[in-house]
């Protein structure tokens, strides 16, 4: 992990471009070896009619690694994050006809965070379809194509783009199954950056998980790793619902070996990051990273956090979550939503419903300030939840 | 047409009995559009309506007692009672919507139609008489809405099998087309993307059905879009909720004295292609089946509790894992909704 190390040093990551040169070897050999991965799969035909082959791993393991890429028997591959992707994508192609990608500038630019690089040579026009900036249409048109028998990936260039597909994501990935009674599945994935970059500025930065939440019908994971991107990827392409996929600006660049052998995690499972005694922290996406830097002074001053990322931001596992409660009877959430209807909010809510009778501590919850992301770094800063917040909240749980 | 008038009046006292609610938009008026575009195509090509739906629906073939039952929110009804009389659907008839919001089907009926495409060129799986091809119904309101320009400039760009049908019936309830509009000649906008745009008397059945072969063999064959302008009128209100106090009885009593039943009513004797004893004796079978339907529809029982959860994810994985850990769906207390979760 070792971009996710440097994360730990400097707060403000994002130094090394997704453009940059130094990575275009590192893409061409993962291709290469993500071409032998799908042919070792098998037929994605059979795989689909024998029920999905989703593995329950990564979840409380007592290995204090992050990487849960540790159990492979090969040695592995290291990618960055976008990599990881962009290899899940790719092997999902391969092996599923109907997979394609929809978007703004997915096709022969390759994604404005390199997501898709490569992949219109690989697949054609066709498959990987580069959209007029029409949000809302070819949103639309993914549900349709959907509803026909295709497994469309649509990337939001920027994730805050996708209010302009709000009402497709609403009421037709959302509800229409429903409303359908059951005739018509959309096994779509959205997918897409967003979270609080550097100095993006207010709509560049936004967070929809919140505003995608009560959604019925659809649901929403983010990643962190590139283990769990990967493995998530996959999973949401093969799932048969609506799956709304949240990459981060920051994160793109992280580096982690993950198993050479095909994988796929499973979408409704949280992720152990790190067991402890103390207090559960509850995190997803980039704030994974500031909670582990907070946790190695929680260390240093005596504590055991357990750290979860809860991955699935929609449904909430809760099988996870309640057993980390029923051992540490402490609990801290700590996102970069929105501090008012965020995901926090719904979490607490929900660990209020199930786990009351085991918590000694109100539960806290550190989320992003309620006010348009601003453009000067200090501000920025001061939006988003810093470790010294974190570790002086779990020092005021713990008294 | 026929089928479609009498069920649509059916609707009307059904509703003013209280059998349904909600809000339900009739087609009176328009029966020459669905009929005339409808009735061309195969079982594999798909049709995308919008609240105004249940003609379309029978057009399509949708059984008329499926319609019924679902506007009286049965289990009986072509979507199980959970989608009502704005969200028809029926997966074997490729009928994909029933969609409520203006313009939001559109998207959804270009996507069938690259599906169509994708499946020609990618999975080379086009049935030998050419691509499946997708009606996109809407009215004059949804010409001033993006989404219906994004999906024109889209659907001509990749040249997809689709017909843009706009059903004007110059008003979007209590908006005129004329007040709404900048160019009221919407047919005049394809040509503006790059594709045939036609205007046809959207009363005339004959006439509509002529325009529709054309626009629909071109897709068929892989040439591309074509937006067809249809000029209508509805001869109800907008919705059963509508007053409709806005409208002249001018206009209204104009339009009404082009009904499309009974202009080709009017032909087929003239042309001697049928007596009116047989017109009525088909009129007669119509009316029996349009009362088979109500019959059907009021015995069908409602929608059982367990039924709530049941489609909200086609993989009910999306309910989550409960605090158990085990999947909440499969505790079969979770579809009745009295589940601890």
């Amino acid at each position: 992990m070792a971009a996710a190390s440097s994360l730990h040093a400097a707060p403000r990551v994002g130094s090394s471009s997704p453009f940059s040169s130094s990575s275009a070897g590192r893409r061409s050999a993962s291709a290469a070896r993500s071409v032998r991965v799908a042919a070792a799969a098998g037929s994605g035909a059979a795989r689909r009619a024998g029920g999905r082959m989703v593995a329950r791993a990564a979840v409380a393991s007592k290995a204090e690694s992050p990487a849960s890429a540790a159990s492979s028997k090969s040695d592995g591959h290291e990618v960055l994050l976008f990599e990881a992707l962009r290899e899940a994508l790719i092997e999902e192609m391969k092996e599923d006809p109907t997979v394609c990608v929809f978007g703004e500038d997915v096709g022969h630019y390759g994604g404005s965070y390199k997501v898709t690089k490569g992949l219109a040579e690989m697949f054609g026009d066709l498959r990987v379809l580069d959209t007029p900036i029409a949000e809302n249409s070819f949103t639309g048109m993914g549900v349709g194509a959907a509803m026909k028998g295709l497994r469309p990936v649509v990337e939001g260039m920027n994730m805050g783009f996708l209010l302009l597909a709000y009402n497709q994501i609403s009421n037709n990935c959302g509800m229409l199954h429903y409303t359908s009674g059951g005739q018509f599945k959309i096994p779509i994935v959205i997918r897409g950056p967003g979270g609080v970059g550097r100095q993006l500025g207010a709509e560049h930065s936004q967070r929809l998980e919140s505003y995608f939440q009560s959604i019925p019908g659809l649901q929403m994971v983010a990643c962190s790793t590139p283990y769990n991107a990967k493995g998530l990827m996959k999973a949401a392409i093969r799932s048969e619902n609506p799956v709304v996929l949240f990459e981060h600006v920051l994160l793109y660049n992280l580096k982690e070996k993950i198993p050479d052998e095909e994988y796929v995690l499973c979408l409704e499972e949280a992720e152990m990051v790190r067991p402890g005694e103390h207090v559960t922290i509850l995190t997803y996406s980039r704030m994974r990273y500031h909670v582990m830097q907070a946790a190695k002074t929680l260390v240093n001053k005596g504590y055991d956090p357990e750290v979860i990322d809860i991955r699935s931001l929609k449904p909430f596992d809760l099988h996870t979550i309640g057993n980390s409660i029923k051992k540490t009877h402490r609990v801290l959430i700590v996102e970069e939503c929105m501090r008012t209807g965020g995901i926090g909010a719904s979490l607490r809510s929900a660990i209020i419903d199930n786990f009351w009778d085991y918590l000694d501590a109100p539960i806290m919850c550190l989320s992003s300030q309620d006010v348009p992301t601003p453009y000067a770094a200090p501000l920025e800063d001061a939006t988003v939840v810093q470790p010294a917040q974190i570790v002086a909240a779990v020092e005021q749980i713990c008294q | 047409m026929v089928l479609g008038r009498i069920f649509e009046d059916m609707c009307a006292q059904m509703y003013y009995r209280g059998k349904m609610f909600g809000f339900v938009h009739l087609y009176n008026g328009q029966e020459a559009v669905s009929t005339g575009f409808i009735k061309l195509l195969n079982q594999a090509d798909c049709v995308v309506s919008t609240y105004r739906d249940h003609v379309h629906a029978l057009s399509k073939g949708v059984p008329a007692r499926s319609v019924m039952a679902e506007l009286f929110g049965k289990a009986t009804g072509c979507c199980r009672g959970q989608g009502g009389s704005m969200h028809m659907f029926s997966e074997p008839h490729n009928l994909l919507g029933g969609f409520a919001f203006i313009g939001e089907g559109i998207p959804v009926a270009t996507g069938a139609a690259f599906a169509a495409k994708y499946r020609h060129e990618v999975l080379k799986q086009s049935s030998p008489d050419g691509l499946d091809v997708t009606l996109a119904f809407f009215g004059d309101g949804t010409c001033n809405n993006g989404q219906f320009f994004e999906c024109l400039n889209m659907a001509q760009l990749w040249k997809l099998p689709i017909v843009f049908v706009v059903e004007n019936n110059l008003w979007a309830i209590g908006m005129s087309h004329l007040r709404a509009t900048s160019d009221p000649e919407i047919y005049k906008k394809g040509p503006a993307f790059g594709m045939p745009g036609v205007h046809v008397d959207g009363m005339d059945v004959l006439k509509v059905r002529e325009v529709a072969k054309e626009a629909i063999e071109r897709a068929r064959r892989g040439e591309g879009p074509t937006l067809v302008e249809c000029e209508t009128y509805r001869f109800r209100g907008h919705s059963l909720a509508d007053p409709d106090e806005l409208r002249k009885p001018d206009e209204k009593s104009h339009y009404a004295a082009r009904d499309p039943i009974t202009a080709l009513k009017k032909y087929i004797i003239e042309q001697n292609l049928a007596t009116e004893s047989e017109l009525k004796s088909i009129e007669k079978k119509i009316d029996d089946v349009v009362e088979e339907a109500v019959e059907f529809a009021d015995a069908s029982p409602l929608p059982p509790r367990s039924q709530l959860l049941e489609n909200v994810f086609s993989d009910p994985k999306g309910f989550g894992i409960g605090p158990d850990g085990k999947y909440r769906c499969e505790d079969p207390l979770f579809t009745q909704g009295t589940a601890q979760v």
